[in-house]
């Protein structure tokens, strides 16, 4: 399955993110395993807590203390980065890994115009000088459809709506062109109605310049229309990952199954959707075995006493013993 | 923009008059001028006599007219200890009490605004810890026993720097300042330390705690995710935010400052306008005490407006929408 003719983007090898605590240590991320090839969007999916959001702070370096990287690597276009501290680590983000968080109108600082936060991002980065930068600022804009770019640079967040704050909050993290983006959830923060215009956007921008995108959200609707391929994640381990279109029309894990289930789909009409009973554990009350078992509507003995099976990168697609539709 | 200044002017004298009116009717019950104006040979005629002179038999909302007229033609009325006009008095004693504040909110803004700054960039730093701890004295301790024990060191132990008085001052026009002589000079170091104490940990723990809210905010954590270093970050992200809110303390703080000089002049004898208030206190000399509040609560009014114009200038959330936005 593994494209051996190019490098990936980004390889996470066995991912461990810790963060300890007076009772104990906590897990948010087990043991992930995913690579994001040049130009390919790899959707990751995941109830609230899954550590889908974690993972992706570890690869840009930003947790927040005491969380920590505990385990594992992270590649970035063959370069290992999660050993590299405070400079190093600072001056690949915004050049090599761009990102894009939840809500737009949080994202900005509120004081400074847009162009400000351009230019400064641009510099921070690139050896050119301010009159360049600035120019180099309305393209970026333009790019991200800011109708009149040239006059709305000198603006303030507070002056654009939400949806043209997400356009500038792409463009502030695509500035310095970098080869991956962590879009953290960048619509659930806006208007139905312009989150297909942000998605379109993001799509099309990194398609052009081969951006990997890592797109860390809950909407299935979202990873089905954009992602090429889709990583589901439990309790912090990778639960699924494989191909959209596999996973979705052919789940393999129960709990992909389950969060297909509850997706209302406009065909279905008013049918009633599913419920994956119970909620998702606490980190510091897992049970034994596998993390879903207590959940999982196909538990069998091996489940409840052996830890799921390992999900390695380049084997199979979903870490469960049983999956859908292959033995049982 | 003109609209709201004009309002905010007209709130102002609003409140001004309010505030002259509690003032006024609170000097009935300090005491009777009488008592100290005449000797102990009087008459009831001679106390009779000058009651009525002074207007002291009037009722004290008559007498609070009286005092306004005269005060808008520039009259603040005559001394009745020193047989003076008030507005002379005021302002012969007015630099030194603005020369000890002027230093005072200085060293309080820098020192409160830098040290803020370090204990939440440096949040789990020791030192930062420490002077979180020292910044405790400085907030509990009330500011004539901080005065006495600076005294105590600097003045009696040591014998390095006067305990009261201004030392030597150089007159300019009607100004005297103390800035221009080495006595000068040192006889301000302890008393706007004093002064300045309690200010400037209030500022440095605002800063703080501002600060540490600002660094939790989104855009923060977005201009590191930019690969912004961490002096952009703290410094053009975070300090600039953190201040909006800190401007209208610090602004309030350099009225409280000339406010509460009373009890730091009269620690140190320092000549100022808080000395003249508390003798004019003792001797219930009414034009003074009036002249004084009133001096008092036009410059807090005054700060608050320029305070709120500032905002203007600083968040440009609050300005008008210019042409060409929309």
């Amino acid at each position: 399955m593994k494209d051996l003719q190019t490098e990936p983007t980004l390889s996470i090898r066995n991912l461990t993110v810790d963060i300890p605590t007076r009772h104990g240590i906590l897990r948010p991320v087990d043991q992930v395993s995913y690579d994001i090839q040049p130009g390919e969007i790899l959707g990751v999916v995941g109830e609230s807590g899954a550590g889908k959001s974690m993972a992706g702070n570890a690869v840009i370096g930003l947790l927040n203390r005491p969380a920590h990287i505990a385990g594992g690597e992270i590649w970035l276009g063959g370069t290992r980065i999660d050993a590299l501290k405070g400079d190093a680590m600072r001056r690949l983000r915004g050049k090599k890994i761009g990102m894009v968080f939840q809500d737009p109108l949080t994202s900005l600082n509120p004081l400074l115009q847009i162009g400000d936060q351009l230019v400064e991002t641009m510099t921070a980065h690139l050896d050119i000088s301010m009159s360049e930068a600035r120019k180099r600022a309305i393209q970026a804009l333009e790019e991200v459809g800011i109708p009149a770019a040239a006059a709305r640079i000198d603006s303030y967040p507070h002056e654009f709506s939400g949806g043209m704050r997400q356009r500038v909050v792409i463009a502030l993290a695509l500035c310095a062109e970098p080869s991956l983006v962590i879009a953290d959830e960048p619509t659930t923060a806006l208007d139905v109605s312009v989150q297909a215009q942000i998605i379109a956007l993001l799509k099309r921008l990194c398609r052009e310049r081969g951006t990997a995108v890592m797109l860390i959200t809950h909407d299935m609707g979202v990873i089905a229309e954009t992602a090429d391929r889709v990583a589901v994640m439990y309790a912090g381990r990778l639960a699924e990952i494989g191909p959209v279109r596999d996973v979705l029309t052919a789940p393999h894990h129960p709990y992909t199954r389950g969060l297909m289930g509850a997706t209302p789909l406009a065909s279905q009409g008013k049918a009633r959707l599913h419920q994956i009973p119970g909620a998702m554990p606490r980190l510091d009350a897992l049970p034994d075995g596998c993390a879903f078992h207590p959940r999982c509507d196909c538990v069998q003995g091996k489940c409840r006493q052996n830890p799921a099976p390992d999900l390695a990168a380049d084997a199979g697609r979903s870490a469960c013993w049983y999956p859908v539709g292959a033995l049982v | 923009m003109l609209a709201y200044t004009i309002r905010r002017i007209l709130q102002s004298l609003l409140v001004l008059l309010v505030v002259g009116l509690v003032a006024f009717s609170m000097f009935r019950f300090v005491g009777d001028p009488i008592d100290n104006l005449l000797g102990q040979e009087r008459t009831d005629a001679d106390i009779e006599r000058l009651r009525e002179v002074l207007g002291l038999n009037d009722p004290f909302i008559v007498q609070y007219g009286n005092y306004l007229i005269g005060a808008f033609q520039g009259n603040l009325g005559i001394s009745y200890r020193q047989g003076r006009p008030v507005a002379e008095i005021l302002l012969e004693r007015a630099p030194a009490t603005l020369e000890l504040a002027f230093v005072s909110g200085i060293i309080a803004v820098v020192l409160g605004i830098a040290l803020g700054v370090y204990t939440a960039i440096r949040r789990d730093g020791i030192l930062a810890n420490v002077i979180m701890s020292a910044s405790l004295i400085g907030v509990s301790l009330p500011t004539f026993l901080i005065g006495i024990l600076l005294i105590y060191f600097f003045s009696v132990y040591l014998d390095l720097l006067p305990s009261f008085g201004r030392g030597q001052v150089v007159r300019i026009g009607g100004w005297s300042t103390g800035f221009l002589t080495s006595s000068g000079l040192k006889a301000l170091i302890l008393p706007s330390i004093t002064l300045a104490l309690f200010q400037m940990t209030l500022i440095m723990r605002l800063v703080r705690a501002e600060m540490l809210e600002v660094l939790r905010q989104d855009y923060i954590r977005f201009a590191r995710a930019r690969g912004l270093n961490e002096r952009a970050v703290n410094f053009r992200h975070a300090l600039k935010n953190t201040l909006v809110p800190v401007v209208t303390i610090i602004g309030m703080q350099f009225g409280s400052i000339i406010a509460f000089a009373i009890i730091t002049e009269t620690v140190f004898q320092w000549p100022g306008l808080g000395l003249l208030f508390i003798n004019a206190i003792q001797f219930v000399d009414i034009p003074v005490m009036a002249a004084y509040l009133m001096m008092i609560s036009v410059m807090f009014v005054f700060i608050n407006l320029i305070v709120d114009m500032l905002y203007f200038a600083i968040d440009p959330r609050l300005r008008v929408d210019r042409s060409g936005a929309h």
